[in-house]
């Protein structure tokens, strides 16, 4: 990956752009006639992980499992109860790193709601030129920057860029959120079920031009999502999650071909198979994802594994390499306790 | 125009459906002319993607469709001309013959009253049963559905159930009276995976006890293959192409549904540039004339913006509406 050109890069290629360590957040949950606190929603329970320069980091996992939570912390759109976020070796929100302002300028994100991510009295080019008037560039030159932009992504500005929100389609509204999220010459891009609510077709359209940026402007994605096909396209590392914790991590080839956890496994499994003569004849999982009001001690989901055994209630199980050592480079971490549990089976 | 002829007698026969949206100055033609049979058991998948018609094309048949859509077309249910029965006799006909599930359940379920009196009151509004033996029966059900501790569970309200449960007890109550045609709208398409295959699985369980004939809208290919015999592509109010599960995945004829399959993403696809359908679905209030994705196939030729579509159907049974499917007239207009 050409990352040398880049002159804000600070550390050099080995440092990673993002490093996030024990990232927590609860919520209360309120009740009765006092409002008094009756229980916790543990979102995000230590959660720890790295994105490398020039990669794309897919975060999947089922609702509930913390995902768009763990971004929205990462862009400080909610205060972290704990943890840290470092930026190119810079501490985000440390008086000695860097500001949650400069932070936003060097990372932006892209929601699934393309329609509720747009001001609806704002004409397409306002709203991406909106973000850098705010930061300081000129009226004018902020809106020549943004129909450059929107010409970046496919759409026409003479066509697109005094039109408002309604009078586009979802993909070309995804299209414009991507534009503005690109206005501030962002290192980071969090995009965060960008593409989930688009139509196949429109998806893939908008999966092609998401791979054109990157290269283009040198950027690094960290893409959430539930859609396991798409993550292992698109992933070059993937984090598996379940209840607001890390259960399984590694390159994508890893994950998706050896997948050690049982739940990465259940998951996989749960994947329709897009093959009418080999349909899924059992059901990998039984029951709901529980609710992560109180979840269960220990290991969180020991309460649907078919390995479970005494020592899964007791201790959280810690992201480690795999048991059997067949994979000690340090790249694959599995978070469960039981050597057996984690064995690959090969179809 | 016979798009699929089923070898059994059909439990359900759309003739030619078409559904049109006028109002303030408005003329949206949503279904343009969709024909289907369908036998008992058997369960026929409606692909498409949003504002094919699919799912204005399930509200049609259950007579779910506001006052000012003009429908046309002839619907028979169980023998029965749906289109043409008064609103009393279509009420009786809804929830005994034919009944539907939903993307979201909460919009079918009561809020106000517990699961077991829903589909309790249900059996007996359409059954002359005892209340007790109505209870009998829908306890009975809930255990078909697989909710956990059905008895319990009954005397629960529907926000007390998760996402999943709630899924379950809709299909419960859908299946009340044994209806011979089960209407699924996306049913599985706000459920995570691991809990969209266990309704899936359900499903087909289900479909061999009670032996319901399925018509399954969805816009999701993997849901698609997993639980249908016969897959309908839709494409701008019409079928545009209707053959066997195995025949559209591994053979697809029409240019819409090779489009479909190939931007359907996995990760085999990895470092590729994914092939796209360029542009985006016509707008039905304005369709082009002719094929109405021609403007954005890349097999479209000047004949294809003229006239009639032609229809070809293979001694399968299997039918794809396209000029490119259609070698004689083809050569005709080459020549």
């Amino acid at each position: 990956m050409n990352m040398t050109a880049d002159p804000r890069d600070r550390g050099g290629p080995a440092q990673p752009l993002l490093l996030v360590n024990d990232l927590r957040k609860h919520f209360p949950v309120r009740g009765g006639l006092l409002g008094r606190q009756i229980a916790t929603v543990q979102a995000v329970d230590d959660v720890s992980f790295s994105v490398r320069k020039g990669e794309t980091l897919g975060i999947v996992g089922e609702s509930g499992c913390g995902k768009s939570t763990t971004a929205r912390l990462l862009m400080r759109l909610i205060e972290p109860d704990a943890g840290d976020v470092v930026f190119d070796g810079d501490p985000v929100g440390d008086r000695h790193g860097l500001s949650v302002n400069a932070m936003r300028r060097q990372m932006q994100m892209v929601f699934q709601d393309s329609y509720s991510s747009l001001n609806p009295r704002m004409t397409m080019a306002e709203s991406v030129a909106y973000a850098p008037r705010m930061h300081g560039l000129p009226a004018k030159e902020a809106l020549s920057r943004a129909e450059d932009l929107l010409a970046q992504v496919g759409l026409n500005p003479r066509q697109y860029a005094r039109r408002y929100p309604h009078e586009l389609s979802g993909g070309q509204r995804q299209r414009v959120n991507v534009a503005r999220a690109l206005a501030l010459e962002p290192r980071l891009v969090i995009l965060d079920e960008a593409v989930s609510a688009l139509d196949k077709s429109i998806e893939a359209q908008v999966l092609n031009l998401l791979a054109e940026l990157k290269a283009r402007f040198n950027l690094t994605y960290l893409f959430i999502s539930h859609d396991l096909n798409v993550v292992e396209y698109v992933s070059d590392r993937v984090l598996v999650m379940y209840l607001g914790r890390v259960v399984e991590t590694g390159p994508v080839e890893a994950i998706y071909a050896r997948p050690r956890h049982p739940y990465t496994r259940a998951l996989f499994a749960s994947k329709p198979t897009l093959d009418p003569d080999r349909r899924t004849k059992e059901m990998p999982l039984t029951g709901d994802p529980p609710n992560p009001i109180n979840p269960p001690s220990g290991c969180r989901f020991r309460t649907r594994c078919a390995f479970a055994q005494a020592i899964c209630a007791e201790l959280v199980p810690p992201l480690a390499a795999p048991l059997d050592g067949a994979d000690d480079s340090g790249a694959h971490l599995v978070a469960c306790h039981l050597p057996h549990a984690q064995q690959v089976l090969h179809a | 125009m016979p798009d699929i002829m089923p070898v059994e007698a059909p439990v359900l026969q759309v003739d030619d459906l078409t559904v049109r949206f006028r109002r303030r100055g408005m003329d949206v033609a949503a279904v343009n002319g969709v024909s289907f049979a369908l036998a008992r058991g058997e369960t026929l998948t409606i692909l498409g993607e949003s504002g094919s018609g699919k799912s204005v094309s399930l509200k049609a048949l259950m007579g779910l469709l506001p006052d000012y859509a003009q429908i046309e077309g002839d619907v028979w249910l169980d023998g029965k001309p749906v289109l043409e029965l008064p609103p009393a006799e279509l009420a009786k006909l809804r929830g005994s013959a034919v009944s539907m599930i939903f993307q979201e359940p909460m919009a079918a379920l009561d809020p106000v009253y517990t699961i077991g009196e829903q589909i309790a009151e249900t059996i007996v509004q359409h059954e002359a049963v005892s209340r007790a033996t109505a209870m009998r029966r829908t306890l009975d059900l809930l255990d078909h559905v697989k909710i956990p501790s059905a008895a319990r569970r009954m005397k629960n309200y529907p926000h007390e159930l998760s996402g999943g449960m709630r899924q379950r007890a809709m299909i419960a109550l859908a299946l009340a009276c044994s209806p011979s045609v089960l209407l699924a709208d996306e049913p599985t398409t706000a459920l995570d995976v691991t809990v969209q295959i266990q309704i899936l699985l359900l499903l087909r369980q289900l479909q061999e006890e009670f032996g319901m004939a399925i018509v399954f809208v969805t816009h999701d290919v993997g849901a698609a293959a997993e639980i249908s015999d016969r897959i309908a592509v839709m494409y701008a109010g019409r079928f545009v192409e209707t053959a066997t599960t195995r025949e559209i995945m591994r053979s697809p004829r029409h240019p819409y549904t090779e489009g479909l399959l190939a931007s359907t993403v996995h990760g085999g696809l990895r470092g590729r540039v994914l092939e796209t359908i360029p542009g985006a679905p016509p707008n039905l209030a304005h369709l082009p004339q002719g094929c109405a994705f021609a403007p954005r196939c890349r097999h479209a030729r000047e004949i294809c913006a003229h006239g009639e579509v032609p229809v070809t159907v293979s001694p399968t049974g299997a039918m794809v509406r396209c000029v490119r499917a259609a070698p004689v007239p083809a050569q005709e207009v080459s020549a």
